[in-house]
């Protein structure tokens, strides 16, 4: 999949908090092979470089980083976080969180799209974090986005793609932008679904981190991941009412 | 007698100091600050030796290792309270509490009789609870001024100069050495103190909960130490979110909580490796004893007997660590 000119090879997405450990979330990576690690630049920053070590231990995972404004409530604090996130790791991609409800953590849109004009002016490649909605998608790609991150269901929830209709209509609006499913996963068959009908990649955290085994976990969703791809690649069948025996019922002799 | 310096007296630093007594060893400690205080990350601990709980998310070695630190503690004359965790979760977040159950072993599931049996206080509050029996708890404060006193009526020296080591030297300066060890990192940690007379717990109580997980500690004559934030960073400022989130979780643990009076917000970096699990580096005549993460009190005792057999009777302990820098 391609994004922003960049050739992102892997189309699963981890984000890094929430970990027993940094070796675990290590070995999450490496299990995997997922290419790009979101980073919350916010929550642990605490300004300067006191959270330097821990992203140190991020960078050493050799995969992209894709810092993100994770907490933002408002237009204002997630472009300053954006600048610093630049500036921490020099890069220009950004996903963008601006938080409208304390509760679901569900996106202000009027925010993000505001948020998303400011950041592309100022030259970032922005990921907007989403929701399914075709209108607020169709104002993000006007403000300059080229991909978009709708949620299967609300951050740390893990149920899945709850609106099912909402993001095949979203496909189905915008065939050629590259979007990634963010958000609300909590098991690998969720993430095949996803890529069924699909969506380019999906980005998760909670469901790994927070597993029993993260490793394995991860290990789970990559396998899932490409599942769903072949499938998407592969051009399913249409579902019928009809029973269509695969083997040929002629020449067989009807005894019941 | 074998001449030994430790650096650092917090928790790590006493406890090896204790073994090596202990072994009848001459024992010199560095550290700047004349008594325990707020300057040693073990100062703002909460005192909990529970190491089921922790298994929640901690590697096995800290479930099996923690196991003795009671124990060790009481064995110091530390005063030890021995009443086992409550775990419990607000009721829309119910299924957090079964995946703990899952996920640690070691307790008991408790209806809303039997929770207001074991703390009145809760009564009706919740509805099911995990009690964790074999866990206990002290007072993290009392406990390093006893070693400390106790040490010094031994003939340890206690120097605030940083002189000349005699011997061989036991490193336990937590985060402060990582010039010497650059895979450390600080992991914030936010706690502050209540004094609230209105509600009585007599054993540490943890909530469960997706954003802000709470653990409450009872301290002497009414107070109540919050603590479980846990931030990548080394920072070391008192934050208004953190100390929001502590409070808030407090208050949905019990609203008497609302009326306590608010005595001490304490914030430090404890000093981790990237397993979060707790290492014993070997160079030359220095041994690095570090990374006790947020386990100091629960591990140290342990990880001070295994400093010691690593110095002295020429084994490689479990948590010994090739030095590769």
């Amino acid at each position: 999949m391609r994004v922003y000119e960049t050739e992102i090879a892997s189309r699963l997405m981890l984000g890094t908090a929430q970990y027993p450990s940094p070796a675990t979330l290590a070995e999450a990576f490496r299990r995997s092979g997922a290419g790009i690690a979101t980073v919350s630049v916010r929550r642990e920053a605490g300004g300067e470089r006191a959270g330097a070590a821990f992203w140190d231990l991020v960078r050493e995972l050799g995969v992209t980083v894709l810092p993100n404004t994770a907490g933002c409530h408002s237009v204002r604090e997630a472009v300053t976080t954006a600048q610093m996130a630049r500036e921490l790791f020099d890069t220009a991609w950004i996903k963008l969180e601006v938080i409208g409800h304390a509760d679901t953590l569900q996106p202000d849109p009027f925010g993000l799209v505001e948020a998303a004009r400011i950041l592309t002016e100022d030259g970032f490649q922005v990921f907007p974090y989403t929701t399914e909605d075709v209108v607020l998608a169709e104002r993000l790609l006007q403000a300059g986005c080229e991909v978009l991150m709708p949620w299967g269901a609300p951050i740390g929830t893990g149920l899945g793609l709850t609106n099912i209709y909402g993001l095949r209509t979203l496909r189905a609006q915008f065939p050629d932008v590259p979007m990634v499913v963010d958000a609300g996963l909590g098991l690998p068959s969720q993430a095949t679904m996803a890529m069924e009908m699909g969506f380019d990649a999906v980005l998760l955290n909670t469901a790994v981190a927070k597993a029993g085994d993260p490793a394995a976990m991860a290990e789970g969703f990559a396998r899932a991941v490409e599942a769903g791809r072949l499938a998407f690649e592969a051009d399913p069948m249409e579902p019928r009412d009809m029973a269509a025996p695969s083997t040929p019922v002629i020449g067989k002799a009807f005894l019941s | 007698m074998t001449r030994a310096t430790v650096i650092g007296a917090g928790v790590a630093g006493l406890c090896v100091a204790t073994e090596l007594v202990r072994r009848g060893h001459d024992v010199t400690v560095f550290d700047p600050a004349p008594m325990p205080g707020p300057h040693h990350c073990s100062w703002w601990a909460g005192g909990m030796l529970a190491p089921f709980c922790e298994g929640e998310t901690a590697e096995e070695p800290v479930v099996r290792l923690g196991q003795v630190s009671a124990d060790w503690w009481e064995s110091q004359g530390v005063p030890v309270t021995r009443r086992g965790t409550i775990v419990v979760t607000p009721g829309r977040d119910r299924r957090e509490l079964d995946r703990f159950a899952r996920r640690t072993r070691g307790h008991s599931l408790l209806d809303a009789g039997a929770l207001a049996a074991l703390e009145p206080d809760l009564a009706g509050r919740f509805d099911r609870a995990l009690h964790v029996g074999e866990e206990a708890h002290l007072d993290p404060r009392a406990a390093l001024r006893h070693l400390r006193t106790r040490l010094e009526t031994d003939g340890v020296r206690f120097v605030a100069e940083q002189g000349r080591a005699d011997g061989l030297t036991f490193d336990c300066r937590g985060l402060a050495a990582r010039d010497a060890l650059p895979a450390l990192r600080g992991v914030k940690g936010e706690m502050a103190v209540l004094h609230a007379p209105d509600i009585r717990l007599t054993r540490p109580v943890r909530l469960l909960h997706p954003r802000f997980p709470l653990y409450a500690v009872p301290r002497a004559d009414g107070h109540v130490m919050l603590g479980a934030t846990q931030i990548e960073s080394d920072d070391r400022r008192r934050r208004v979110r953190s100390v929001l989130e502590l409070l808030s979780a407090a208050y949905a643990l019990h609203p008497a909580f609302g009326e306590a009076e608010l005595v001490e917000i304490g914030v430090d970096a404890r000093p981790a490796f990237p397993d979060n699990l707790p290492r014993l580096i070997r160079r030359g005549d220095t041994i690095h004893v570090n990374g006790l993460f947020r386990h100091g009190f629960l591990l140290a005792p342990a990880l001070a007997r295994m400093a010691a057999e690593l110095a002295f009777d020429g084994c490689k302990p479990e948590f010994y660590h090739e030095d590769h820098g």
